[in-house]
């Protein structure tokens, strides 16, 4: 059986259609071995085209966060507002990878006692169904 | 790693204007820049024939969303009279003003022309909050970013609450930022929110009483800043007063080349320093707590300029939000990583510090139409070395000035040194 995960082209579409398979996909240089994530196509570090898809370890620690109290309107969709807020935050990987993500499984309501450095692990959320479903990328504490 | 070459010739400014800004619901976004238009040219000291401007650079993000109006440039070049001269409108997000004004400079400095106008503009209270909300979150990375559900402030926080936990600030250090910048806007007749945080305050308790409701209790402003219903939470641990506002508005400088200023002006403002630089998404950045496409934006135009930080009497800076602003007075060389929120403090950035920042109001009590504030930095230290600052003019002479203006969190950086010579 042929591998698909070494041909799936490096865009932000195959990195969504991982999440829906729970997974979080990175993109390593096989020339210079940096890691990319969000995943690239061409390597900042050494220009080379030369890339694979790698499975991340999922575990990291927060760096940065906020509670969202004013929503977009495709968060108000899922039902968050203010009276409903959400944390969204930055997810340093063990891997020394950063990624933007959703954080759940925290106190939305005592941000204060949120802290940087948290240990977490990743989390995949869906919304919607049929054609309108998407994964989102979370992570929790 | 780009170099920072002197400029082939100089450039100066020899007219600078600007709207109101405000919410205007019966302008548009070239009603607005005629305003400007007008008001720069009133501010050109000699006989001055609009037929001598040679191309036009607009900065502007969003007008097809915000207006459902593009090819925005050459409508606006119309507007003013100025067809058949090219025209080009300039998107980098809130960073599209400075970056059209590097696009006027640019166009003098290699010789193609010798008299360029450059405006900014930006028509956002049409659209309901969440549409402007959305909107803006174009100029983030959408599939990475805001699929995580950040919003701007939500960005912002997140600095914020990085900031906070390598140097100890804390919320209530940012709201420094807020009544300084609401100080100077008070003074600045063109501010879309022209008052004090104080008078603000007093304000909202005389219309609670006319409307027969019980009087608050707050006894000063920080009792007021810290009452969620007077300054609600946007995004932990950012609040209202954290955040610039919506606005209208419009702005407008003329430049033209060093050897022909003084057909124009009497004290023309020499642009001496240009410096610019991107950078990758906020969650790919070693460090949240400073963005370095400023720091290296500052040091380009500081080493094309030849002066450092020390030498600069004031700057306008990109107060987005709060936070901004203290990241960005580190950035530019101000102050040291971790001092710029003692700095605010301590009053150093107040119009009789040390330091002056954001004498206008920056775009917190002044207004942040997305794509004129970057020109609208400009007018403002146009004014200021020029001595026309009027009620919030900073004591003394105003040899040498900054502007830094960003685009997103940083994706974007411009950063311009100005001169006054006599």
């Amino acid at each position: 059986m042929t591998d698909t995960t070494t041909i799936r082209p490096f865009t932000a579409a195959s990195f969504d259609q991982y999440l829906a398979e729970e997974k979080l996909m990175a993109s390593r240089c096989m020339d210079c071995g940096a890691l990319h994530l969000p995943p690239r196509a061409i390597c900042p570090e050494c220009y080379s085209e030369n890339l694979e898809w790698t499975e991340t370890s999922g575990k990291g620690k927060l760096v940065g966060f906020t509670v969202v109290v004013i929503v977009p309107t495709f968060m108000a969709e899922q039902g968050f507002g203010r009276n409903n807020p959400y944390v969204s935050g930055i997810v340093e990987l063990d891997e020394g990878v950063k990624i933007s993500a959703r954080i759940i499984d925290v106190d939305v309501t005592k941000p204060e006692e949120i802290k940087i450095g948290t240990p977490l692990t990743v989390e995949f959320v869906s919304f919607g169904e049929g054609d309108n479903a998407k994964t989102y990328l979370a992570f929790k504490a | 790693m780009p170099k920072s070459r002197p400029l082939p010739r100089g450039v100066a400014i020899v007219g600078a204007g600007m709207s109101k800004f405000g919410a205007f619901p019966d302008k548009n976004g070239r009603d607005l820049f005629v305003e400007a238009y007008k008001d720069m040219r009133r501010s050109v000291d000699k006989e001055f024939d609009p037929s001598a401007i040679e191309s036009f650079y607009l900065g502007n993000f969003s007008s097809d969303l915000f207006e459902h109006q593009g090819h925005t440039a050459p409508l606006l070049a119309d507007a003013v009279g100025l067809t058949p001269i090219p025209a080009a409108r300039v998107e980098n997000a809130c960073a599209s003003g400075a970056t059209a004004l590097r696009q006027g400079i640019m166009a003098i400095a290699s010789g193609m022309y010798d008299v360029v106008l450059v405006g900014g503009a930006e028509k956002m209270t049409n659209l309901p909050t969440a549409d402007v909300t959305d909107t803006l979150a174009t100029a983030a990375d959408v599939p990475f970013e805001i699929a995580a559900g950040f919003t701007f402030p939500g960005f912002y926080a997140a600095i914020s609450t990085a900031y906070m936990a390598k140097y100890g600030m804390t919320p209530e250090h940012l709201m420094n930022v807020a009544i300084k910048n609401h100080d100077n806007g008070a003074l600045n007749p063109n501010a879309q929110f022209g008052v004090t945080i104080q008078k603000w305050m007093e304000g909202r308790i005389v219309s609670a009483i006319k409307k027969g409701k019980p009087a608050p209790t707050w006894e000063n402003i920080w009792d007021f800043l810290h009452d969620d219903r007077a300054n609600p939470m946007i995004a932990w641990p950012l609040r209202l007063f954290d955040c610039s506002p919506i606005t209208d508005g419009a702005s407008a400088v003329l430049l033209v080349s060093e050897e022909r200023a003084k057909e124009f002006s009497d004290h023309p403002i020499h642009i001496i320093g240009s410096g610019q630089a991107s950078d990758v998404a906020l969650h790919d950045r070693a460090d949240l707590t400073s963005l370095s496409a400023a720091k290296l934006a500052s040091s380009q135009a500081y080493e094309m300029a030849g002066v450092t930080a020390n030498d600069i009497r004031i700057a306008e800076v990109h107060d987005c939000f709060t936070i901004a602003e203290v990241v960005a007075s580190e950035d530019i060389g101000f102050f040291a990583p971790g001092d710029g929120f003692k700095a605010a403090e301590d009053g150093v950035t107040a119009r009789g510090g040390a330091k002056p920042i954001n004498t206008s109001g920056g775009l917190k009590s002044k207004g942040h139409p997305v794509g004129a504030s970057g020109v609208a930095q400009a007018v403002e230290i146009w004014k200021q070395m020029r001595g026309e600052g009027g009620a919030r003019q900073v004591p003394g002479d105003v040899p040498l000035a900054l502007t830094h203006n960003v685009g997103a969190t940083g994706s974007t950086c411009v950063v311009h040194i100005y001169e006054r010579r006599d």
